[in-house]
């Protein structure tokens, strides 16, 4: 036996062979239940979505003196056949391109597919690599994120900067929404916009790549202390991360086919003030 | 008391099989106790490594009902009445006998890592620190090394090619405890555990943090901590350009991995009594110092 021989250690026969147990795994409970949620939650919300911004119709109400709520899926309006107080980016984007919201959209996908908390769902149930822990992975050769296209992911930090400015818009939606042309006013709409946008900032704050940037990164916490203090906020936030992503999903979905019902006249939006 | 069957897989590299075994069980009984029964009664020959009985050393790992555990840590109250628990050995790892692997990868993947280094001149006894600034590498001092984040880890699990390239979540919370360390003054460590330890293989599916035993928040902590520290400095547009300018090994503080041989650690196949070290038994001393990964401070 020595330890001078430059041999890599898997060329190195020996003993090396695993136990010879024929199962593909011994695991009794049911390990298949979270990717099947998993697959069925986020498939039905794609779904929707793609659904929702494809119809282009039903995603702005507007009522009385100017009361107005914009959903999520259409912010910012920029499409030539936006109505015109909807949009707060100027209607520029010829009425071919879809979707609506070509501006943010793109960028919010990049931002979820790219998500730390949504590559272990989606690596999990869609790709079963691994579909649970000590269950086979579902491919004969894995990389991992070594390659293209999925070293493409280490971008992550790029879609959260982009996600950022789309959360302001967002949060600007849900002011303006309170505002008429006669005034301050608010109803049932107005309060789940602001519900889904406090949340969606809490999704975004949590990220992992801010997390990092914010303080991370940094080899002394104690020579920085206010940073120190946000990194701890949002850790404390980002263990919550998972829960974010799908309160958020749940959100946007609720918010959106709330507008969609009052402005397709389903029923009418509550209001308690003006 | 209560009666169960317990499948026990016992067999060597050559080949095994589960055998059935009937066996009573008191209250408070953890696993082990339960094979330490069959080896008291039934099965006198069944090899099962274990030591503290205090989920503390890391040696008594196994996969009970197909999930990575520890076998002192696992009470027998959490099974239904009479319901057969099976128990195999680590499927990652080479078999020695029955329930016994032969975990020496994790040691030669530990070996090839670059130690602690603090920055020159700081001697021993003059190591001043914040306790905010070691805490993030605390949690990783936790690590008990009973390498069942190893074991489960999918992507030398389910792809043995994989090993020479990929160090482990077990190796990540090592890499993360040292760069995030106020005192550890090397500056290569993301790229070490991008280019050696094969960080980009790890696709974040946690099931590593899923089994730990210290409860170590293996990918929360370390590792995407780590994958977002290889951003900094290897997707960042402006180092990106840098490096395909001058070539990697041409970069400053760049290591290129020690390739040793592997050592078996386990006392079955070694050519003397006892436990060998698993730095190796053929080492003579003093050593030499090329082949050491630490770094000793000067005296100025
Ligand atoms: S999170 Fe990464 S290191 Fe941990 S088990 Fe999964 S692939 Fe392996
Ligand atoms: S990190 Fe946890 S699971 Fe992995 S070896 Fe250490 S204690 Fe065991
Ligand atoms: S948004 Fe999930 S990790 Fe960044
Ligand atoms: S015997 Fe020490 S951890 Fe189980």
């Amino acid at each position: 036996m020595t330890t001078t021989s430059a041999e890599p250690a898997a060329a190195r026969p020996a003993l090396g062979r695993r136990a010879a147990i024929s199962a593909k795994h011994l695991r009794t409970d049911r390990w298949w239940v979270e990717p099947v949620y998993t697959v069925v939650g986020l498939s039905a919300w794609l779904i929707w979505g793609l659904v929702h911004t494809l119809l282009i119709r039903d995603y702005y109400f507007i009522e009385g003196p100017g009361y107005h709520y914009l959903t999520p899926f259409f912010s910012p309006c920029v499409n030539v056949e936006c109505p015109p107080d909807s949009a707060l980016l100027g209607r520029w984007a010829p009425s071919w391109v879809l979707p609506y919201a070509i501006l943010s959209l793109p960028l919010l996908l990049l931002f979820r597919l790219t998500c730390y908390y949504y590559r272990r769902a989606y690596y999990r149930s869609y790709w079963l690599s691994p579909p649970a822990c000590a269950v086979p992975d579902g491919h004969a050769k894995y990389t991992g994120e070594t390659r293209f296209p999925l070293i493409m992911q280490n971008l992550h930090r790029y879609a959260f900067y982009a996600a950022v400015l789309v959360s302001i818009i967002n949060t600007i939606d849900a002011v303006r929404s309170f505002w008429g042309t006669e005034g301050f006013g608010f109803g049932l709409g107005n309060i789940l916009l602001v519900g889904n946008v406090v949340l969606l900032w809490a999704y975004t704050i949590s990220c992992h790549s801010c997390r990092h940037i914010v303080g991370g990164r940094l080899k002394h916490f104690s020579r920085h202390p206010v940073r120190y203090r946000a990194w701890t906020f949002i850790s404390r936030l980002n263990t919550r991360h998972k829960e974010l992503a799908w309160i958020t999903l749940g959100t946007l979905a609720l918010v959106d086919i709330y507008i969609l019902a009052i402005a397709a006249g389903w029923f009418s939006d509550p209001r308690f003030f003006n | 008391m209560a009666r169960h069957t317990f499948r026990v897989w016992r067999g060597d590299a050559n080949g095994g099989q589960l055998s059935d075994y009937e066996v009573e069980v008191n209250e408070g009984e953890v696993v082990l106790d339960v094979l330490h029964r069959l080896q008291a009664t039934q099965t006198p020959d069944l090899a099962v490594r274990w030591n503290c009985k205090a989920g503390k050393c890391g040696s008594c790992s196994m996969e009970i009902n197909g999930k990575p555990k520890l076998a002192c840590m696992t009470r027998m109250s959490t099974f239904a009445d009479g319901e057969t628990v099976t128990v195999t050995p680590l499927r990652t790892f080479p078999v020695i006998r029955d329930l016994v692997t032969d975990v020496s990868f994790n040691f030669q993947k530990l070996r090839e890592m670059p130690a602690f280094a603090p920055p020159p001149g700081l001697k021993p006894g003059e190591y001043r620190m914040q306790q905010v600034d070691v805490e993030r590498s605390q949690e990783f001092r936790k690590c008990i090394e009973c390498f069942l984040c190893q074991n489960v880890c999918h992507v030398i699990r389910d792809h043995e090619e994989n090993k020479p390239a990929f160090s482990g979540p077990r190796l990540f919370i090592r890499a993360a405890e040292l760069d995030m360390h106020p005192l550890d003054a090397r500056t290569d460590r993301k790229e070490f555990a991008k280019e050696e330890q094969g960080l980009g293989y790890c696709n974040i599916t946690k099931c590593c943090t899923e089994v730990c035993p210290e409860h170590i928040k293996i990918t929360d902590n370390a590792i995407i901590p780590m994958k977002e520290r290889v951003v900094d400095n290897r997707y960042d547009p402006l180092v990106w350009l840098g490096r395909k300018i001058f070539r990697r090994d041409q970069m400053p503080g760049y290591l290129g991995g020690p390739t040793q041989e592997r050592l078996p650690v386990s006392e079955i196949v070694a050519d003397r009594a006892g436990a060998n070290s698993p730095y190796g038994d053929d080492i003579t001393f003093p050593l030499p110092t090329e082949s050491l990964t630490y770094e000793h401070t000067k005296e100025d």
